[in-house]
C-alpha cells in the first residue's frame, strides 16, 4: 500500500510541476491543483497509513495503538480549505487576465514568433 | 486570569473582528469604517507597546526572562496551540503596528476609495503578520502566512489594470507553490518528530534515529526554502520587484514588513533547532551565499531600473540579502545588529514607498515606461467585478488641507530616505550598517569566517555605493529637471505619515544605545533556546477553573 501511495504522490507532483511551468494560465492552475492534491496526500501519509483504525478516541478502547494519528487529518482539512480558497482566487485573476489581454498566456501576451 | 493576561491574543483578535465588522458595513459608511480601522490599529499599537514593555528587563516581575506564553483555549503546550511573546515577537509586533498605522493614515487621503474592501483586507494583512510573529506552532505559522498572503493577493490587485493583474498572477502562483513547500516541510517534520510545537522540536530532534534524522533535515530544508521565497532571497525573488512596483504606494508600504516575516521565520526556527549555538540557522552556510548573491543581484536591479517604486522594491531585496548573509555567517553576536538593521530597513522602505505615491504625482502625464500601464484605459473591462480604479496620479482635487512648500518637503524626505536606504551618516541606516560590519569584522572565530566577513563587508559597502548612484540619478530627474514637473498638492494625511516614519528612524538613531541594549538582550534570549523551551513547555494554566473559563471565552485555536 505504501508503495502505491508514494507512487501516486510522486506522479501527482511531477505532473503538477510540469504543468506549473507551462505557459498557459489554465495549465498553471491545473498544475497548482495537482500539487495541492499531492501535498494533501503527503501530509495524510505522514500520519502513517493504517487500515481500520479510527482517529477519534472513545472510552471502549483506551489503547492509543488502536487508533490512527488524528493530527495529520486535521492538518489536511485546513490545508484543503486554504488551498481551495487560494485556487479560487487564482481562477478569478486568471479570468481577469484573459479579459484584459485577450490571451491565456501567463505574461498576458503571446511570445514573438 | 486578568485582562492583562489576555494581551497576547489581542493583536490577532482585534484586526480580525475589525475586518469582519467592516465587511458588513455598507459602502456609504465611510466615516464609521475609517474610525473602526483607525481604532483597531491604535489598540494594536497600544497592546504591542505594552507587550514590548513587559518583555524588557524593566518589567521582569511580569514574565520570567521576558517570555510570555498564552495557551489558546487553556490547552497547555505542546498539545494546544500557544502564542509566545518574547522580545523579538514584541519588537516585530510594535513594528507592524507603527508601519500599519502610518500606512492607514496615508491611505485615508484618497487611496481607500470604494471598490474592493481595502480596509478589511488591510486589517487581515496586519492580522496575518501579527499572528505569524506571535505563534509558537509550526502549522499555525502556515495558517497566518496564508492569511497575510491571501490579503496581500487582494491588495496587489487593487486598482486593477493589465500590469497589476499580470504581476498579481505571477505573485500568486509563486507564493502558492511556496505554500505547498511549506506544508511538505511541516508534514515531514511532524512525521518524524511527532510535534508541531516549535519549543518541543529541539528535544525531540536530538532523540531521533539517524535515518529519521535525515528525513527531518530534509523537511527543515524544504521549510527553509519556503521561508526564503517569502524573504525575497535570490533566486526565488523574481516575483518581488514586480509585485511591489505595480501595487499602489500605501499597499507596497504595507508590504514592507512582509519579506521580514520570512527573515523572522528563518531566525526563529533556526535558533530553536540548532543544537550547537554557533550554527544559528536551518540552512547553514547556504544562507550566507544566497544572501550574498541576493545582495549583489538586488543592487544590480537598483542600477538597472528607471522607476522609483521598482528601485525601492530592489532595495527591499538588498536589505533581505544583507540580513540573510549576515545571519548565514553563523556568528552569534551578529544577530543584534541584524535586528537593528531590520527595524530601520522596515521603517525606511515603508516611508520610501509612501513617498513614491507623492512623487508620482509630480509627473505631468502618466508614465509609460517600465511596464507600468496606466489604469484608466482598462476601466471599462472591469465594471463587471464592481471595481473602480482609483486615480493613481491624483488629477482630481482632494478635499482637506494641503501642506505648504510641497516640493521642499518631498525633496527633504527623499534625501532622508536615500540616506537611510544607503546607510549614510547621521541617520540610523549608518548606525545599523556600521555596528553590523564592525561586529562581523571583530568576531572572527576562524579564518574561513574572517574571509566570509570581509567579503560581506566589501559587498555591503559596494551595494551602498551602487544604491547612492541609482538613487541620486532618480533624485536629479525628480527634483532638478523642474520644467517637466508640476508641484503636486500634498495632503496633510499623506505627508504626516512619511514624516512620522522618518522621525521614528531619527529617534532610533538618537536612542541607539538603549535600543541596542534591548536588541542584544533579544539576541541573547534567541540564542539561549533552552529558556524559551522550558518557559513554553511549562506553561500549564494556573488552575483548572481558569483554563475552562478562558476556553469558553476564546474558542478553539485550531482553524
Amino acid at each position: 500500500m505504501e508503495l502505491v501511495y508514494a507512487l501516486a504522490v510522486g506522479i501527482l507532483v511531477s505532473a503538477g510541476v510540469w504543468l506549473l511551468l507551462r505557459p498557459r494560465t489554465f495549465q498553471v492552475i491545473m498544475g497548482l491543483s495537482l500539487l495541492s492534491y499531492a501535498t494533501n496526500l503527503f501530509i495524510f501519509g505522514m500520519g502513517r497509513l493504517h487500515m481500520q483504525r479510527p482517529p477519534i478516541l472513545n472510552d471502549a478502547a483506551p489503547d492509543p495503538s488502536l487508533y490512527t494519528d488524528p493530527v495529520p487529518q486535521a492538518l489536511v482539512l485546513t490545508a484543503i480549505v486554504i488551498g481551495f480558497a487560494t485556487t479560487a482566487l487564482f481562477l478569478v485573476v486568471l479570468l481577469a487576465l484573459r479579459g484584459l489581454s485577450g490571451t491565456d498566456h501567463v505574461d498576458g501576451r503571446e511570445p514573438e514568433q | 486570569m486578568s485582562v492583562l493576561d489576555h494581551l497576547p491574543v489581542l493583536p490577532i483578535i482585534v484586526p480580525l473582528a475589525a475586518a469582519t465588522v467592516m465587511l458588513l458595513l455598507s459602502e456609504s459608511r465611510r466615516g464609521l469604517r475609517t474610525s473602526i480601522a483607525l481604532g483597531s490599529l491604535l489598540v494594536q499599537l497600544a497592546v504591542a507597546l505594552t507587550l514590548l514593555y513587559q518583555t524588557t528587563d524593566a518589567a521582569a516581575h511580569i514574565w520570567d526572562d521576558g517570555i510570555g506564553v498564552y495557551p489558546i483555549g487553556g490547552w497547555p503546550a505542546p498539545f494546544g496551540i500557544v502564542l509566545v511573546v518574547d522580545r523579538l515577537s514584541a519588537m516585530m509586533l510594535s513594528l507592524v503596528a507603527i508601519v500599519s498605522l502610518s500606512v492607514l493614515v496615508y491611505s485615508l487621503a484618497h487611496w481607500d476609495k470604494p471598490g474592493q474592501p481595502f480596509h478589511s483586507l488591510f486589517q487581515l494583512l496586519v492580522m496575518g503578520q501579527n499572528g505569524a510573529f506571535l505563534t509558537g506552532d509550526l502549522f499555525s505559522l502556515f495558517v497566518f502566512f496564508e492569511i497575510l498572503l491571501a490579503a496581500s493577493y487582494g491588495l496587489v490587485l487593487r486598482g486593477t489594470g493589465m500590469g497589476r493583474v499580470r504581476t498579481g498572477l505571477h505573485y500568486i502562483a509563486v507564493n502558492l507553490a511556496a505554500s505547498f513547500l511549506f506544508l511538505i516541510g511541516v508534514a515531514l517534520m511532524y512525521g518524524t518528530v511527532g510535534t508541531l510545537n516549535m519549543a518541543d522540536l529541539l528535544g525531540r530532534v536530538a532523540a531521533l534515529e539517524p535515518d529519521e534524522r535525515a528525513l527531518f533535515d530534509a523537511g527543515a530544508w524544504i521549510l527553509g526554502i519556503a521561508f526564503l521565497v517569502k524573504a525575497g532571497s535570490w533566486p526565488l525573488n523574481s516575483w518581488l520587484p514586480g509585485a511591489y512596483a505595480v501595487s499602489m504606494a500605501p499597499i507596497a508600504a504595507g508590504f514592507a514588513i512582509m519579506t521580514k516575516v520570512g527573515v523572522y521565520a528563518v531566525l526563529r526556527i533556526g535558533t530553536l533547532m540548532s543544537e550547537d549555538e554557533a550554527a544559528a540557522t536551518i540552512l547553514g552556510s547556504i544562507l550566507y551565499y544566497t544572501g550574498l548573491v541576493t545582495l549583489v543581484s538586488g543592487s544590480i536591479g537598483m542600477l538597472a531600473t528607471q522607476h522609483l517604486k521598482r528601485l525601492v522594491a530592489y532595495s527591499v531585496i538588498v536589505s533581505s540579502g544583507l540580513m540573510l548573509a549576515s545571519l548565514g555567517l553563523g556568528v552569534e553576536s551578529v544577530t543584534a545588529p541584524v535586528l537593528f538593521y531590520l527595524v530601520t530597513s522596515v521603517l525606511t522602505t515603508a516611508a520610501f514607498f509612501l513617498l513614491t505615491g507623492m512623487t508620482d504625482r509630480t509627473r505631468l502625464q502618466a508614465p509609460v515606461t517600465d511596464h507600468i500601464e496606466t489604469d484608466r484605459e482598462m476601466m471599462p473591462d472591469y465594471m463587471a467585478f464592481g471595481i473602480r480604479a482609483p486615480d493613481p496620479y491624483g488629477t482630481e482635487e482632494e478635499v482637506g488641507a494641503a501642506i505648504p512648500a510641497a516640493m521642499a518637503f518631498l525633496g527633504l524626505m527623499f534625501v532622508c530616505c536615500v540616506l537611510l536606504v544607503t546607510g549614510l551618516p547621521p541617520l540610523p541606516g549608518f548606525v545599523a550598517k556600521f555596528t553590523l560590519l564592525s561586529v562581523v569584522l571583530e568576531t572572527t572565530p576562524t579564518v574561513g569566517a574572517r574571509n566570509a566577513g570581509w567579503v560581506l563587508a566589501v559587498a555591503v559597502l559596494a551595494t551602498g555605493l551602487v544604491g547612492i548612484i541609482a538613487l541620486t540619478r532618480i533624485g536629479m530627474r525628480l527634483f532638478w529637471s523642474s520644467t517637466e514637473r508640476r508641484t503636486p498638492r500634498l495632503h496633510v494625511t499623506e505627508a504626516a505619515p512619511v514624516a512620522f516614519l522618518v522621525l521614528v528612524c531619527l529617534v532610533l538613531a538618537a536612542a541607539s544605545a538603549p535600543v541596542m541594549r534591548f536588541l542584544e538582550a533579544t539576541a541573547n534570549s534567541l540564542h539561549d533556546p533552552d529558556t524559551y523551551i522550558t518557559t513554553v513547555l511549562s506553561s500549564i494554566p494556573d488552575t483548572h477553573g481558569d483554563a475552562e473559563s478562558s476556553s469558553g471565552d476564546l474558542g478553539g485555536g485550531a482553524p
